[in-house]
């Protein structure tokens, strides 16, 4: 980046092609950042304009005015405010689809108003013909005053147009305001705003009254003067009104002139479409057989890369033990950072193959039809229509789930679904329950057709759905927050989706997980190795006293370092550990060693069996799920002289991992999209203590 | 008095003028203008949310916000 880049920042109107448009002016050459103060990321590209110029190019969340209702929107407003001088963009390019080109030109006269040099790229223009529309665009530009470009971000068209117009805008630098709103609702109040400052345009006075957002550059003077403006409420929403219609009323008559449509040829799918989406009980029985769909889909196709990733890792870390001088750093990457990386990857397959799905769902429009269909269910849980697709995103990884409620408006209903998502079944849990269930559960079909197995894994996860959705609704009788609830989804047209658009999506849910869980997994592996592989003064000597007690009992090579492991495990820290909370833990039906693992859980829950197959000392060699099935299948309880892993442990442990908040990035992206520790200090104490009576319960009554 | 929510499904109305001041800031920039024809399309299965289109927009709203816009079965002229 260097200093003569144009800073170039895409508006507009959800689902009118800004990412699209942004994806075609940067291809591949992107990143994502994010906002300094607010946790809403931030997609930066470059554009190559010309040979000698080039432009930084952020898409910004979708907005219909300047005007926020979420915190996604609010990014729009505190940019073009200058919130932070250095960020602010030298030219705005307003991105409107053709067809509802009035509702689009909202938001492009309140940024004209801002006297920021602004481009305005009409899209989907392939779609005119079929719509019946004609556009004057010569005389759009003069009465628009601005560059005007008729673009399909879709079919690549329209592209070199819309750089070579930032170019020309960026030289002229010259903008002047579209609707002057002074005169028109009230002349004495609007000059007496102006005389505040000479620095700001009438309309960013006006913004900073209405929005009590103010630049970086306001002074603590101008401030004052303009919270006098603020004292009458009931008048600044009035006046916001007066406004809207004033700028409507505008914008009619210049596309009165500019703007033609032929009703007799529009037509669409939407009708027919929505009629069979929205019916109230086919619409259901698809949205349930398509999520049946997508689930069936991310276990067939997932299992062969995650196998591939676990066999790899496994491989590099044997190779790296083998092949490094011996010492505490090779263990630490073998034994640490390895398996550490590989815990982060293994998730990918099922998290970029659900996002697949939910892109494709969103870029269809269908994803808006399940809000419409849902709202009403989830309002009785103190949620929103919005709150589906997070609950659907958790069972991939709970992470991308809770940025995804940014778009809800409400902040009690946001809150509750950020709170909530946890319960749902997410992928790390799988391994924990595969386990299990293969140790408890025969292998057998119920009706000759049903397997029990798999029916037991279904119930698991329609008890976290069903955890969820109790837990929501308590929370929504118990939180006293009062916010202004308000609800409104535009419902798009249907399209089929774009390919670019969607990998471009995936990409990027999937790196938001590997940078944000991934750091966490990554540093509390290396911690845990750390405990495990340390102790106190005494656990030095382990090595050598068991190779004493055991010479008379003839161990191979390979079975004297497996027990060597196994007791260094139980006399590290993290073995002291385990031995620490074991009387907690006895209710359960659980002992030390099934104590350290729920410690190590805390990277991510499917350190579990990683754990115990170190703990029952099974040789990370040959580490597959066979033999440390057998291993914990033989594991005996002194006490009883009875197996471990009977069907009460087994039970009592999926209960205890269906319902503990036992994964740390998790809270770390509840802290930050909370902005505070209290709400994950209450996840992880409230579904722990969940999930501690729960299992006792389940172990007692069982055992 | 009638409200959207009072249409049926498919049928049309128009925005009165007097309920300017309980729209909804964010629905008027939305395009629901008073004066401006207004189609109730779809009501989902539990009665709520309803789904509007007017000026363009199709647009999902609770019925609260719905039952707070007034509206006349019958086009008025404006000038
Ligand atoms: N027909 C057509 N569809 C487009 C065009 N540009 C984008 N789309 C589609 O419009 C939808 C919304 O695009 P997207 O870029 O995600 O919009 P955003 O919400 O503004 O970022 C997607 O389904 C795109 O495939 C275009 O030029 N023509
Ligand atoms: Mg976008």
């Amino acid at each position: 980046m260097s200093k003569n880049d144009i800073k170039v920042a895409l508006i507009g109107n959800p689902n009118t092609g800004k990412t699209s448009l942004f994806n075609q002016l940067t291809g591949l050459n992107q990143k994502v950042g994010n906002y300094p103060g607010v946790t809403v990321d931030k997609k930066l590209g470059v554009s190559k304009l010309s040979s000698t110029q080039n432009a930084i190019i952020t898409d910004l969340p979708g907005t219909y005015s300047i005007n926020p209702t979420s915190i996604d929107e609010s990014i729009v407003l505190k940019t073009l405010l200058k919130k932070d001088i250095k960020e602010s963009p030298d030219v705005i390019l307003v991105v409107a689809d053709v067809e509802n080109l009035k509702r689009n030109l909202l938001l492009f006269s309140q940024i004209k108003d801002l006297e920021i040099p602004t481009v305005l790229a009409i899209n989907m223009v392939d779609q005119m013909n079929r719509k019946g529309i004609t556009i004057d665009l010569s005389l759009l530009k003069k009465e628009l005053n601005t560059e005007v470009v008729l673009i399909s971000a879709r079919k690549n068209e329209g592209i070199k147009d819309v750089k070579a117009a930032i170019i020309r805008c960026h030289v002229a630098a010259k903008a002047s305001p579209l609707c002057g709103i002074n005169n028109q609702i009230d002349p004495d109040y609007f000059t007496k705003l102006k005389e505040i400052s000479p620095n700001y345009s009438l309309y960013e006075l006006w913004l900073m009254v209405t929005q009590n957002n103010y630049p970086e550059t306001v002074t603590k003077e101008e401030k004052e003067k303009l919270l006098a403006f603020k004292k009458d409420v009931s008048k600044l929403k009035k006046y916001q009104h007066k406004e809207t219609i004033y700028r409507y009323q505008e914008i009619n008559k210049i596309l009165k002139k500019t703007y033609i449509v032929d009703k007799s040829k529009a037509k669409d799918l939407r009708g027919n479409l929505d009629r069979v989406f929205t019916h109230k009980i086919f619409g259901y029985v698809f949205f349930v057989f398509l999520l049946l769909a997508i689930f069936q889909s991310i276990f067939d196709w997932a299992t062969l890369p995650m196998d591939l990733i676990d066999g790899t890792f496994a491989e590099i870390s044997d190779f790296a033990k083998s092949n490094l001088p011996a010492g505490v750093l090779t263990d630490l990457l073998s034994e640490g950072i390895i398996p550490g990386i590989g815990g982060v990857l293994i998730f990918i397959p099922q998290i970029a193959i659900l996002f697949l799905f939910i892109a494709i769902l969103e870029e269809t429009g269908y994803m808006s039809r399940v809000v419409f269909l849902m709202d009403k269910i989830m309002r009785r849980f103190g949620m929103n229509g919005k709150s589906v697709i997070p609950l659907i995103s958790g069972t991939a990884c709970a992470i991308p789930a809770i940025m995804a409620t940014r778009t809800i408006a409400s902040w009690k209903e946001r809150l509750i679904t950020i709170l909530v998502t946890p319960f749902t079944t997410c992928s790390a849990r799988l391994p924990v329950y595969a386990i299990l269930i293969s140790l408890i559960i025969p292998d057998i079909k119920i009706f000759g057709f049903l397997n029990l197995q798999g029916l037991v894994l279904l119930s698991l996860y329609a008890l976290g759905f069903a955890t969820a959705i109790i837990a929501a609704y308590i929370l929504h009788k118990t939180l006293k927050i009062k916010t202004k609830s308000f609800f409104v989804v535009e419902m798009p047209n249907y399209k089929l989706p774009s390919v670019k658009n969607v990998f471009f999506e995936v990409v990027e849910k999937t790196k938001s997980f590997v940078l944000e869980a991934g750091k966490i997994i990554l540093a509390l592996s290396v911690i845990l190795w750390f405990l495990a592989s340390n102790g106190p003064a005494s656990f030095d000597n382990v090595e050598k006293n068991t190779i004493e007690n055991t010479a008379n009992q003839n161990f191979s090579e390979k079975e004297l370092q497996q027990k060597i492991a196994s007791i260094k495990l139980e006399n590290s820290y993290i073995g002291i550990l385990g031995k620490t909370i074991e009387p907690v833990i006895r209710p359960l039906g659980y002992d030390w060693k099934i104590g350290i693992a729920l410690i190590t859980s805390l990277a991510a829950r499917e350190v579990f069996v990683g754990t115990l197959s170190t703990i029952y000392s099974v040789a990370s060699g040959d580490e597959n799920t066979a033999t440390i099935k057998q291993k914990m299948a033989s594991e005996i309880n002194p006490d009883t002289g009875k197996k471990r892993f009977n069907f009460p442990v087994g039970m009592s442990l999926m209960v205890f991992y269906a319902f503990a908040m036992q994964c740390m990035a998790t809270l770390a992206i509840v802290k930050r999209e909370t902005k505070t520790w209290k709400w994950p200090l209450i996840q992880l104490f409230g579904m722990g203590l969940l999930a501690y009576i729960a299992s006792f319960i389940t172990y007692q009554i069982l055992s | 008095m009638n409200t959207i929510a009072s249409l049926h499904k498919g049928e049309i109305g128009y925005i009165s003028e007097e309920s300017l001041d309980f729209i909804p800031l964010k629905l008027l920039e939305m395009g629901c203008l008073p004066g401006a024809e207004v189609e109730l399309v779809q009501i989902a299965p539990l009665k709520d949310p309803l789904y509007i289109c007017v000026n363009g927009s199709h647009l999902a709203i609770r019925k609260e916000t719905a039952l707070q816009i007034q509206i006349l079965k019958s086009e008025i002229l404006h000038v």
